[in-house]
């Protein structure tokens, strides 16, 4: 198991450090940078909805928050990037706190709805207040992140701080999720009213994990900010947090590496799918119908599942001498 | 004297746009009932009705042939909708069942948009556009055909739920499917039932609408998260409540919009609905949740 871990580490490290040496293309390290941010949301996003069972349709919500506060401190009040990403953490977090105390008393259906409400006033709020948001048009100019005097501007240098964050998230995600409160989590996910019964406070860790999801996607906002240099708020809707919920079906439910996978066939395929622009919602929607109806675990999980019972399957009928053949 | 004027214009916008808001959450209420799944695809289905409703139209220019046309299109999609999305589901969670129905509303709206593209369409008033004067109010013929039918649709529903055998039935299965099996009464078949007849209040819904609004591919996910959030101020599953909350939030929004800030007109919606939500998830005549 631990070498195994290890193993998928050490991939993770070589293949990042193969791809900064063998890749000289930026459209390719964009694309990973990309891929890189969606990871990191898409993680804090399974957290709540694969271990803790709460879903979220307003994710998208926290990502603007921490886009919004990086770009509005570091353009109008030219406050530092580092330290507008740390103020974009702190507003994302604290924005899901105070929002999370009423909603995670919902269940179900009334939660889903709850955060999907404050999804979109989010962003409402993103495209009316123009003078501190400038709209619908966006906010431009956003400066790069700066590291001892080297402008991290370059598709190259923010491939190496992106996936550094990433490994650090997972890292940190893994750790969570193999801790006392991980089990917490599991077991608040099969059953609210037994894990309460054995001690665990379920109000108290489902505001944890909400809070800590919603530090995740503050921090990609604000890398996503300063990766761009520009935001506009149709990045932030309703649709982006369909998008990660479909993100989050494909890489399977609790499973922070199928996360990382989720993110990237789910950044790839739109821009495989350029030429046919108006595909794209077609195959999100029917992606997350036909896994959800099949395979409610998600597609990876879902596939491992159907293999291993296959395997099963077939070793039973090689140990029962082939008397089920007939 | 020209404020109470304004004021009475917001009303009936208000209320025109609630009545819309509460055949929705009548929709939303109806599935509820029969099998406690929110069915988040409602809104397309009004999309769908005011849609199909205008191509209907330009086949034939009949209103009556258009609204009998989409309205029955729409069933026909509600039907299918339960039949292969919802019936297979292995495991139904409400987590499982809200990504399938959310999944199920990207896939009907991406797929209009493939069939009627990004243009808006119209659909002809149903009788003229010459304003009525109330006071100095000004009123158009289609908000009192709005409100008429939409009083008459909540009228033959309460009917049907009270008076027939199949509408008691529903209920029945809705108090309990287990009892209603004992005595008979084949649940599925009511859950279907259930489809049907809420796709049709949305389609109703939508061509009511689209000679007000115009109708677009896209405008089936504003409405339909309307209709829920009216749904859940009046108390879902109660059908006062869901003609209660339509007509409550239609009208907050209006005079938000006149009053206020026409930008935020659509936050309001959501605010109340986190209001309720977060004091009183039951709503505004639920009895319990």
């Amino acid at each position: 198991m631990l070498t195994g871990l290890l193993n998928r580490w050490l991939l993770l490290a070589l293949t990042c450090l193969a791809a900064l040496v063998t890749i000289d293309n930026d459209y390719y390290l964009s694309l990973l940078n990309f891929i890189g941010i969606h990871t990191l949301l898409v993680v804090g996003l399974n957290l709540l909805m694969g271990y803790a069972g709460q879903i979220s349709l307003g994710h998208a919500a926290f990502y603007g928050l921490g886009a919004y506060t990086s770009g509005i401190l570091t353009t109008t009040y030219g406050v530092n990037p580092w330290l507008a990403l740390l103020l974009g953490l702190a507003v994302g977090s604290l924005t899901a706190f105070v929002i999370g105390i009423p909603a995670l008393k919902l269940r179900g259906y009334y939660l889903a709805m709850a955060t999907l409400g404050f999804g979109i006033i989010v962003y409402i709020v993103l495209n009316e207040a123009q003078s501190w948001t400038g709209g619908p048009s966006g906010l431009s100019g956003i400066p790069s992140f700066s590291l001892a005097g080297l402008a991290l501007d370059t598709p190259r240098r923010l491939f190496a701080l992106i996936w550094l964050m990433v490994g650090l998230i997972l890292a940190l995600s893994a750790n969570l999720v193999d801790s006392r409160l991980g089990r917490a989590l599991r077991a608040l996910h099969d059953s609210e009213n037994a894990a309460a019964s054995l001690g665990v406070n379920t109000g108290r860790l489902k505001l944890i994990i909400f809070v800590w999801s919603a530090l995740y996607a503050a921090l990609a906002g604000s890398l996503y900010a300063h990766t761009l240099n520009f935001i506009a708020p149709g990045s932030f809707g309703f649709m982006f947090s369909i998008k990660l919920v479909t993100m989050v079906v494909v890489g399977g439910m609790a499973s922070i590496w199928g996360s990382l996978l989720g993110a990237a066939v789910l950044t790839i395929l739109p821009e495989l799918l350029v030429v046919f622009h108006d595909l794209e919602v077609v195959i999100f929607g029917a992606i997350l119908m036909v896994v959800m109806i099949f395979m409610p675990r998600g597609l990876v999980r879902g596939i491992l599942d159907i293999w291993e019972q296959q395997k099963r399957w077939r070793q039973g009928r090689l140990s029962t001498g082939g008397r089920s053949a007939s | 004297m020209n404020v109470l004027a304004d004021l009475l214009q917001y009303l009936f916008s208000g209320l025109t746009n609630g009545a819309i808001f509460a055949l929705i959450a009548l929709g939303f209420g109806i599935i509820y009932n029969a099998t406690t799944i929110i069915n988040f695809a409602q809104g397309e289905m009004v999309m769908l009705g005011a849609l199909s409703a205008i191509s209907f139209y330009h086949l034939k220019p009949s209103l009556p042939l258009a609204f009998v046309g989409g309205v029955a299109t729409v069933i026909v999609v509600g039907l299918v909708f339960e039949r292969l999305a919802l019936r297979p589901v292995r495991e139904p969670t409400p987590l499982t069942l809200i990504i399938i129905t959310v999944g199920g509303a990207v896939l009907i709206k991406g797929l209009a948009m493939l069939y009627w593209g990004k243009e808006a369409y119209s659909l002809p008033s149903f009788s003229g556009e010459a304003p009525l004067y109330l006071g100095t109010a000004t009123i158009l013929p289609q908000n009192l055909w709005v409100l008429g039918l939409t009083a008459l649709l909540v009228a033959v529903l309460e009917a049907f739920f009270r008076l027939t055998l199949v509408g008691k039935a529903m209920r029945a299965c809705a108090y309990n499917a287990r009892a209603a099996r004992l005595v008979g009464i084949p649940p599925g078949r009511m859950v279907q039932l259930s489809f049907g007849l809420s796709a049709a209040l949305g389609a109703a819904g939508g061509i009511l609408i689209v000679p007000l609004t115009m109708g677009m591919y896209d405008m089936g996910t504003m409405l339909g998260l309307k209709g829920f959030s009216a749904a859940i101020l009046g108390g879902l599953g109660s059908s006062l409540g869901g003609v209660l909350g339509g007509l409550l939030l239609g009208v907050a929004e209006s005079l938000a919009c006149g009053l206020i800030s026409s930008g935020y007109r659509d936050a309001v919606a959501f605010f109340i609905l986190l209001v309720v939500l977060f004091l009183r998830p039951q709503g505004l005549l639920g009895g319990r949740e």
